[in-house]
């Protein structure tokens, strides 16, 4: 048994506060649909799934180092597997949001198997051309509308919810429940004994490699799951939107750039990261956006200042400088005072 | 009796630089292996071929008689392979007590929690006990070298490959690290040591190698080896026939 005393623990004083300040945010955000009007419950909507989008692309480039361009693929493949479900073979739209993750996951496999031989560099091209690749087939596909996209079937609409209120409420919280849920699976993940593991492979490979742990297999178990969630929510965000099309479904822009500047500001490889950087690009864009394309200018000059000067992003300034955690992720060894040489800190 | 660690007929050649030319190794069970050569003499990459992260050009690494030379670095940690790195190399973002616990858990296969105590003691007995939970990144380089075999040791390894552990330390630290490696090595650890610092070498060793153009032109009892022409030769340019 062991001589030195002691306990270990999660949590820490910030990280007590911030699942507090958490706990009171989230309480309020289910209460949006009494006391925001349609354009903020619209808006937040948008926010969670950006939320959710970062901070899937953060576990996946973050923590795993697989720096894809190519998630647009997925959120792509979410939206048009939703489509295709409700309209050829008439599943209820919310089950098919729950029907698109496993399926996505599945096809994620054979697509893992391809980009997976490409390293660095070639492996963000890779998932680019085959994100590309699955745009150029949605267009083929004309019971979804081809190349100029489909709009979902009224009676679809109309079965989700009875009013147009009550169907924009519906949609509003499953957007906060799925948000909530791939958090919590990614807390879950990192608090667990892989979670430790894939904090390791963040911080070095060759030692995780020679500390027995497999990091190709835990790669390939984070893409798919990545993907799971990710088609999730792009089937999610095109249920809202009500329609779809190869152009925007896979839009490079929209679902991988934005996306990655806002983790890289927020702080990639912190699970805060990508939460921090959704707030400030909504703010960004809630203030800018009238300034046209002046605006994209401005948020390409935030990147680049935030990259020089705070390359571990907003929350990895405070994180380091502080020893600030928001979530309890880290184990703290806490000894017990019989022990001399040891001392809590 | 079969060795614990084989490399057999082991060659690498990084373009025209030929770092292991047929080298043939072998560390008995229990025994205590020490190499020395000059710097760029492929120490460090026989480490890396031992271990999985080099794959060699022609050879075999054998491990308790069984071939490992096309096994994963990590599977071959699961076998009782451990290494430091001569660079240290720690999780950086993550605390030094994480670091050890994520070694214990994946390279010995065991449960998380079912760690926890074993790290503790093993953080004591390397001297890192008070900085447990400060991050790994922010250590000083002699903490960091602890770290590298605290961590190395917490995967339970049978055969533990120490890179320089010894270069940069001050004579009390390194006088530390030698009872520390000694204690190792009494429980029945074999280890082969890669280093710089001859006195701490052969105050553990029972056997020393030299490496030198990728070849092994010299080993046996380290005594003798060290006060031999060869190593006269290749530390001090004098000739070997002088």
């Amino acid at each position: 048994m062991s001589v030195v005393s002691h306990t270990v623990q999660h949590a820490t004083r910030s990280s007590r506060i911030g699942v507090a300040l958490i706990a009171v945010t989230l309480i309020a955000l289910a209460l949006a649909p009494f006391w925001g009007d349609r354009q903020t419950l619209r808006l937040l909507a948008e926010v969670y799934a950006f939320v959710a989008l970062a901070s899937l692309w953060n576990l996946l480039a973050g923590y795993a180092g697989l720096v894809s361009v190519g998630q647009q693929a997925f959120v792509g493949l979410g939206g048009y597997l939703l489509f295709w479900l409700v309209i050829v073979l008439g599943v209820h739209p919310v089950v098919a949001i729950f029907v698109a993750g496993p399926v996505a996951a599945l096809i994620a496999i054979p697509v893992a198997a391809l980009t997976f031989r490409l390293r660095g560099a070639y492996f963000a091209i890779g998932t680019w051309v085959v994100a590309e690749v699955f745009r150029l087939l949605a267009s083929q596909i004309s019971v979804l509308g081809g190349g100029s996209g489909i709009s979902l079937p009224a009676a679809a609409v109309i079965a989700m919810a009875p009013t147009r209120q009550a169907r924009e409420f519906e949609i509003y919280w499953l957007a906060l429940a799925l948000t909530v849920i791939v958090l919590a699976a990614i807390v879950a993940l990192l608090r667990s004994r892989h979670g430790l593991a894939l904090t390791a492979i963040r911080d070095n490979e060759l030692a995780a490699q020679s500390s027995g742990i497999g990091v190709f297999r835990i790669k390939i178990i984070i893409y798919v799951l990545v993907a799971f969630g990710t088609s999730m929510v792009g089937a999610l965000i095109f249920l809202q939107k009500l329609r779809i099309s190869p152009d925007t479904a896979f839009s490079v822009n929209d679902w991988t750039a934005f996306v990655i500047f806002i983790t890289v500001i927020g702080g990639i490889g912190r699970i805060e990261g990508p939460i921090i950087g959704t707030i400030i690009f909504f703010i960004m864009r809630q203030t800018l956006s009238d300034l046209g394309s002046l605006y994209l200018l401005i948020m390409g000059a935030v990147a680049i200042v935030v990259m020089l000067w705070a390359p571990k992003g907003l929350w990895g300034l405070i994180a380091e400088r502080y020893g600030w955690q928001a979530l309890p992720l880290q184990r703290h060894l806490v000894l017990k005072p019989t022990k001399t040489s040891g001392r809590p800190s | 009796m079969v060795p614990i660690l084989a490399l057999e007929n082991i060659s690498k050649r990084f373009g025209a630089v030929v770092v292991a030319d047929e080298i043939d190794l072998a560390l008995n069970e229990g025994e205590a292996l020490g190499v020395i050569g000059p710097n760029g003499a492929g120490k460090t990459t026989l480490f890396g071929m031992a271990t999985g992260t080099v794959a060699p050009d022609n050879g075999r690494v054998l491990y308790d008689g069984k071939d490992i030379t096309r096994l994963a670095p990590e599977r071959r940690c699961r076998l009782g392979l451990a290494r430091s790195f001569q660079i240290p190399q720690p999780f950086s973002g993550m605390t030094v007590f994480e670091n050890v616990v994520v070694a214990a858990a994946f390279g010995a296969n065991e449960s998380e929690t079912a760690v926890y105590g074993r790290c503790a003691d093993l953080l004591d007995s390397c001297g890192l006990i008070d900085k447990a939970n400060k991050r790994a990144g922010g250590l000083t380089l002699l903490d960091r070298k602890r770290l590298e075999l605290a961590r190395a040791l917490a995967t339970e390894p049978r055969v533990l490959l120490l890179d320089e552990v010894a270069g940069g330390l001050t004579e009390h630290e390194c006088g530390t690290l030698v009872e520390l490696i000694k204690t190792v090595r009494a429980g029945g650890v074999s280890i082969v040591w890669i280093e710089h610092v001859v006195h701490a070498l052969l105050a553990v060793v029972d056997r020393l190698a030299v490496l030198h153009g990728g070849k092994i032109i010299a080993q046996g009892d380290p005594r003798i080896v060290i006060k031999s022409p060869q190593v006269a030769e290749i530390y001090m340019g004098i000739a070997a026939d002088a």
